[in-house]
């Protein structure tokens, strides 16, 4: 394992940055489009809960992999020329926010019907209610879960691989097959998707432990 | 005027008939109590009066406006409306300070430091001062009543609901509770429509006591007439002379 590092440190470190990078940003978006569905679920309108599940039950039960080679071969042929690790990301943040969205939408169905007709009759708006009532309680209720969320986000953003995301595992299936030493390389990369992971879920545990 | 005003109001969940033929005004200032036994529809009346329940025909003018029609903006409605209910509702995530001044502030826009200074002088009608900072699972149910009560009475509203504030209640917590609201029924011209059991609360501070069995009003009289007199109804004789009774 240290030999792998040591010939191919430069290799292992871009591939860990892509990965970060790519996560980072699915996390972010997916957070953002997840809880944007779970909420036009929740609400009261009709045609906003249609769209909003069938945009879950598209995402969420495709396979991650078909979702990315989509915007990986299908969308450079006839609408743009996007790369890999675009391609990736993409994908990885469609599959996620579908699951996030179930998530939070648990989350906003756990807390009391009470806390949103007391607000409404309070003379708040739904959206209104939404923000400062709602929200902050499910979030609080859904934290674990959506802490197992992030986790599978960053271990999935290995689907950038398949399509030269130049990320992580992509960088560990090069030098597998460069340096034939199959077993160390995919230890050092498995030890590095740690080194981004349990930090992660640490930190999810310190946030439940603090708000509840 | 009338505050409230229902003319041959239905109101159906699936099949069932929740409300039938109501007919019903409330003139600014009055304090109504609406009495009769559980399931008679009590609560889903004055739901309909704050829109948190729809009505399926007939006409309902609350404070003007027409509950009746989709273009009506219930928000408005509710500005002037204030509802307390049997299980408090207050937010679970707010302080009880910052329960009181959450709706003010960003639904009326009320200036902060009037704001702050309007709930002080609620918390401590409602004899909460200490509380303020406290957050509504760390106080007992009377107080969160008290709590809920200076919450909706903060938006200065024009008519109060109270949806059975006291039966959710530990009995040595509900005194105090309606100690509050015959305070609020004195003192202000606010119109008060109350669903309660508390007899003692309606002989003392209703205008008119209004009784409900299956969905239908069966009496509705002063509530003078309705203690020393006999209700006409023969129901409605029958619950007043159990209740009297205990």
């Amino acid at each position: 394992m240290i030999e792998i590092f040591q010939n191919y440190g430069d290799a292992l470190l871009r591939g860990f940055g892509e990965t970060i990078l790519c996560s980072i940003i699915a996390l972010i978006f997916a957070l953002i489009i997840g809880s944007g569905f779970a909420i036009l679920e929740s609400t009261p309108i009709r045609w906003l809960r249609i769209i909003a599940r069938a945009y879950i039950e598209l995402f969420r039960n495709i396979p991650l992999l078909v979702i990315t080679m989509f915007f990986y071969v299908v969308i450079p042929m006839y609408v743009l020329d996007i790369s890999g690790f675009v391609a990736g990301t993409i994908g990885l943040i469609l599959y996620s926010s579908a699951f996030i969205a179930e998530t939070v939408r648990a989350g906003i169905q756990s807390v009391d019907t009470g806390q949103m007709e007391g607000a409404r009759a309070n003379g708040l708006t739904f959206w209104q209610a939404m923000r400062y009532i709602i929200l902050p309680q499910a979030f609080r209720y859904v934290l674990p879960p959506l802490g197992n969320q992030f986790i599978n986000l960053v271990k999935n953003s290995s689907v950038l691989a398949f399509v030269a995301g130049f990320d992580l595992m992509y960088q560990g299936n090069v030098i597998a097959s460069d340096s034939l030493q199959s077993m160390s390389t995919y230890m050092c990369v498995g030890v590095l998707y740690l080194i981004i992971t349990l930090p992660l879920s640490y930190y999810m545990r310190y946030l439940e432990h603090r708000l509840s | 005027m009338a505050m409230v005003e229902f003319k041959d109001v239905q109101k159906y969940f699936g099949d069932f008939h929740a409300l039938k033929d109501i007919n019903l005004k409330v003139d600014s200032g009055e304090t109504v109590v609406v009495i009769g036994p559980s399931g008679s529809g009590k609560s889903t009346l004055i739901r309909t009066i704050n829109g948190l329940e729809s009505i399926q025909s007939g006409q309902l003018i609350v404070n003007g406006y027409d509950l009746a029609s989709k273009k009506t903006n219930l928000n408005l409605i509710r500005k002037d409306v204030g509802m307390v209910f049997q299980h408090f509702n207050l937010y679970a995530n707010k302080t009880i300070l910052e329960n009181i001044m959450l709706a003010p502030r960003i639904v009326l826009h009320r200036d902060e430091k009037e704001n702050k200074q309007i709930a002080n002088e609620l918390l401590e009608k409602v004899g909460l001062t200490s509380q303020a900072n406290k957050f509504p699972a760390q106080l007992s149910g009377g107080q969160q009543q008290r709590a809920a009560i200076a919450r909706s009475l903060a938006m200065k509203p024009k008519c109060l609901l109270f949806d059975e504030p006291t039966s959710a209640l530990d009995p040595e917590m509900i005194g105090d509770v309606l100690n509050v609201m015959k305070d609020i029924a004195r003192d202000s011209d606010m119109t008060m429509i109350v669903v309660t059991h508390e007899m003692g609360f309606a002989r003392e501070v209703a205008n008119r006591v209004v009784f409900m069995a299956d969905g239908q009003i069966l009496e509705d009289d002063s509530s003078d007439v309705f203690f020393k007199g006999e209700p006409k109804n023969e129901r409605a004789k029958r619950f007043l002379s159990n209740i009297i009774a205990h």
